[in-house]
């Protein structure tokens, strides 16, 4: 509760500093403490200090799993801040605003890890949602910018629509927007079939949250406006913003589906998504030229990885979920901070990078070397983690031989940028760059290579 | 604590190299630290610490992994092998100049830690750690110090090597949820309860990540091109320690964890491995690069190491155990001596070469027997070691014997071909005014040959050390 309301008053906050504060520097400075307040008060509430106690008839529940990715997504978002808060100030004029928008999707994220009813359900994606159309737009006097802004709204807009579509139908089926306990007797025709009208409903909430974890095929928009959107703001939405739709996902799954598995094989639905998404985000991935459009593949590859643990929904896949977010957020700001820096984005732009700027260059490999999933890394375990859990539902082993197989595609884009940087001559052109930028970066590593050696540190909070 | 100071050593001193700021500092400081793991391995092999040879702490509890290594018979061989590669590389490599010789030598000191922990591991995730440990370093030692093609190629070997370890990982997981208790120690794995169909299957997700890494016919093709565009230093850790990963793991993971499949795949592997040998010796007598030679020559020997461990015959398996030593000491030698030829007359091509046996007697006479030694001549190392393994396959099956026994006439084709050709007929334009070694090499050199004469001629210590390796395999056969 705390992170919901807290957020949300930040970014109320923070819209007022923008006229009532004369210095534009300080923004990303007032923000970063808000963040700092906003992952106390989160890591309080785990623990059972609640700052507001308020009924919420049901609408909301809160429980460790969701608390842990609140702090999860919160202290991503910190470090995406003071490692790229300078370049927030350079998008355009409206700093404070952008910081306010930041808030508000956090607020967002905070009712999905949390909801337990169709209807918050709906109001989290879209109080997540529309802050990311106005951030993708936010450099206005880019055509490209504006293009991306306009698709990710139409595209989203039609994927609300459908999500809307199905909650209406599944409460037809069920007779109630409740995500658990819907009474089983009403409009059955007998017990263990669920009634077409509710499957109805569950397949287009599925393609709406495909659609928003960028799914195949539902991932069109994702290039587009992960390409056009400002870079420092695709860092976050390719990255806290996608983790909490996966959240979501994994808890409409673990209740709805899960319990209407007996006339629908979700589990196969699910593998048909997973192959695609692998595929599609993987092969594609290996043609781009522009390193910030691989990324933006590789996103929806990471996103097949994913979507693994729909399938096992096992102990192993709820804390896989949590460190594979984790691992993925923080690789990924990492190599965005490094992008936002690089005045030429393809990946010639990069060659020779390690000996003009070895800290990064070095820094760079190893958020590589963890998307790729190299041991040492956290991306190794966040891998293992969804691996396992299906291994242990004892089927669809064909599945993770396929996914390791991707798995070994991925690396062919991952590496080829480490030996942009580190094989090849040339001499890139980056901005400048400050001491305490490069002691950002290198920390941030070290935290990936300590929690590629000692996975337990985020999943022992799990359960403590 | 032999153990852990066996990864810590080099793990710690690997790190400190890559802040040194010379390359004096770079070089003496890994030299020292190689030679420190050197101490501490015959250490280990002699005997006296034989209660300490284990290791074992918490590391993931919620997964059931630990950190655990231990060293067995053949862990202590692999080990010391490692260890003297690495000390015999560093100074082989003194006089050579590296660029950014800092980095060099700490990727090389890391590349040991992970080889060192793939031998030490008794923990399945935690061998899956450093398997693919020992990869990262030589992956970007490969690409940053090798020769023109180097980026394409090692990416080749990068790629092929790491869907085999990732098929590995789903084998390892798959293994891991049968065993009793779910845990990934070694002593699990051997009790792991599987049906005849699981371990036909999980066997071959295991054995495809060794058969890249060894590597055998159909899945060498990284192999020749790995090893002839790697720097000299490299490709002698690549083919005198990497190669016994795999074997080395086809003897601790593969076999005793699934018998059954080993015995019924048994054929099938033992025909690919022959087939190899073949295939590989013919291309040998081919090849006009010194380096591609050896390259080749390896290949044939470790299809005979695995062909002769999948009969299942006490006495080649034995004779494996001790030829993974000797072929590691030997062929060592060998790159080193085209190191050392490549260095001083700038090529490695055999049509250039000749008439070095008069400019340079003790390289000529160094090189014949290294040679020699490769072919597995009586009085040297590999004779032991290949009669064993032959007298195995020939228990096994007479026809195979006999296949595999025309790949040791083409190796003298080969070898000795090389050796006409570089050491005697008439001076080439690149040999003209070659000189003789200085006493650094050769004083390492000498050390090597006396190896590999003492080791031929008194196998007995090497076949004791390795004896309970065997038995651990046979008694899971006999059950």
């Amino acid at each position: 509760m705390n992170a919901i309301i807290l957020s949300a008053s930040l970014g109320v906050l923070m819209m007022f500093c923008s006229f009532l504060v004369k210095n534009k520097n300080t923004f990303r400075h007032i923000a970063s403490v808000g963040l700092l307040v906003l992952l106390i008060a989160n890591i309080a509430d785990t623990y059972g200090y609640t700052m507001f106690s308020i009924n919420t008839y049901g609408m909301l529940s809160f429980n460790r799993f969701g608390m842990l990715f609140n702090s999860i997504a919160i202290a991503s978002t910190l470090i995406y801040v003071l490692l790229t808060g300078r370049e927030i100030e350079k998008t355009g004029s409206y700093v404070a605003e952008y910081f306010t928008l930041i808030f508000f999707v956090l607020c967002g994220i905070a009712l999905l890890s949390s909801y337990s009813n169709l209807l918050t359900l709906f109001l989290g994606i879209e109080i997540m949602s529309i802050p990311l159309y106005i951030l993708t737009g936010s450099d206005k006097r880019n055509m490209k910018s504006n293009e991306a802004a306009l698709k990710y709204f139409l595209m989203g807009a039609f994927s609300t629509g459908l999500m809307l579509m199905g909650i209406a139908l599944t409460y037809g089926g069920t007779g109630t927007f409740n995500l658990e306990a819907a009474p089983r007797t009403f409009l059955y025709i007998y017990k263990g079939v669920a009634s077409f009208l509710e499957i109805l409903g569950l397949l287009f909430l599925l393609v709406s949250m495909a659609f928003k974890v960028s799914a195949a095929p539902f991932h069109f928009w994702t290039p587009d406006v992960y390409d056009g959107a400002p870079s420092v703001f695709t860092s976050f939405m390719a990255t806290v913003v996608k983790a909490a739709g996966f959240i979501a996902f994994i808890k409409l799954c673990a209740v709805r589906m899960h319990e209407t598995g007996g006339a629908v094989d979700w589990n196969m639905i699910f593998a048909i998504l997973i192959v695609s998404t692998l595929l599609v985000g993987n092969i594609t991935a290996v043609f781009q030229q522009s390193v910030k459009r691989m990324l933006a593949y590789s996103s929806i590859a990471q996103a097949g990885f994913m979507l693994l643990a729909l399938i096992s929904l096992n102990d192993i896949a709820y804390e896989g979920i949590l460190l594979y977010s984790a691992a993925y957020s923080l690789a990924t700001i990492g190599i965005f901070a490094v992008l936002v820096k690089m005045k030429d984005y393809t990946f010639e732009g990069y060659n020779g990078l390690s000996k003009t700027q070895p800290a990064l260059a070095a820094a760079n490999t190893i958020f590589l070397l963890s998307l790729s999933g190299i041991p040492l890394t956290a991306g190794f375990f966040a891998k293992y983690y969804m691996l396992a859990a299906v291994v242990k539902t004892g089927s669809y082993l064909w599945l993770v031989i396929v996914a390791v197989l991707f798995a070994a595609v991925s690396v062919y884009y991952y590496f080829r940028l480490i030996q942009s940087m580190y094989f090849k001559e040339g001499t890139p052109e980056t901005e400048e760059i400050t001491p305490s930028f490069k002691y950002g970066i290198i920390a941030l590593a070290a935290v990936i290579i300590i929690l590629g050696i000692f996975p337990s540190l985020i999943t022992y909070w799990l359960y403590f | 604590m032999i153990a852990l100071l066996l990864i810590l050593i080099p793990l710690i001193s690997g790190l400190v190299t890559f802040f040194t700021k010379s390359e004096r500092d770079a070089k003496s400081w890994s030299l020292f630290a190689s030679i420190l793991v050197l101490m501490v391995a015959f250490a280990g092999v002699s005997g006296y610490f034989d209660s300490q040879l284990f290791f074992d702490t918490a590391w993931v509890p919620s997964l059931g992994a630990r950190f655990s290594i231990g060293l067995d018979g053949m862990g202590k061989m692999l080990c010391l092998l490692n260890a003297i590669a690495f000390s015999v590389v560093f100074a082989s490599a003194y006089q050579n100049h590296y660029k950014k010789p800092a980095e060099f030598y700490a990727l090389m000191l890391l590349m040991q830690t992970g080889l060192m922990g793939v031998f030490l591991s008794t923990d399945a995730l935690l061998f899956y750690f450093f398997w693919e440990l020992a990869l990262i370093p030589a992956y970007f030692l490969c690409s940053s110090w090798g020769g023109e093609k180097r980026i394409a190629v090692t990416f080749k070997f990068f790629i092929y090597t790491f869907i085999g370890s990732l098929l590995m990982l789903v084998g390892i997981l798959y293994v891991y949820f049968k065993t009793p208790g779910h845990s990934f120690a070694l002593e699990s794995f051997y009790q792991a309860k599987l049906s005849i169909s699981e371990e036909n299957f999980a066997f071959w997700l295991f054995f495809i990540a060794f058969a890249i890494k060894m590597p055998i016919f159909p899945f060498h093709t990284w192999q020749p091109d790995a090893y002839e565009q790697a720097p000299t230093s490299v490709t002698m850790i690549l083919s005198g320690v990497m190669v016994k990963m795999g074997l080395f793991a086809v003897i601790r993971w593969l076999f005793p964890v699934f018998p059954h499949a080993a015995l019924n795949y048994s054929h099938v592997i033992i025909i690919l491995c022959v087939t190899g040998m073949l295939y590989a010796s013919f291309i040998a007598i081919r090849q006009d690069d010194i380096k591609r030679l050896i390259a080749y020559s390896s290949i044939a020997h470790i299809g005979l190491m695995c062909a002769a461990f999948f009969t299942s015959e006490q006495v080649g398996m034995q004779g494996v155990m001790i030829q993974m030593f000797n072929h590691g000491i030997n062929v060592i030698g060998l790159w080193i001596v085209a190191d050392l030829i490549e260095n001083q007359l700038g090529t490695r091509k055999l049509s250039e070469l000749g008439g070095l046996a008069t400019k340079a007697p003790t390289l000529a006479i160094l090189l014949v027997i290294m040679a020699l030694a490769n072919i597995a001549l009586p009085l040297t190392n590999s004779f032991v070691g290949e009669f064993m393994m032959f007298n195995g396959l020939f228990n096994y099956n007479v026809w195979v014997a006999a296949v595999a026994g025309i790949s040791i006439i083409l190796a003298a084709v080969y070898t000795l071909n090389m050796i006409q050709k570089v050491l005697y007929g008439i001076t080439s334009l690149a040999t003209d005014d070659a000189g003789d070694i200085t006493t650094g090499p050769k004083i390492m050199m000498i050390v090597l040959v006396i190896v590999v004469i003492v080791l031929g001629v008194y196998p007995q210590p090497m076949l004791q050390l390795t004896n309970d390796t065997v038995q651990t395999a046979l008694n899971k056969f006999h059950l």
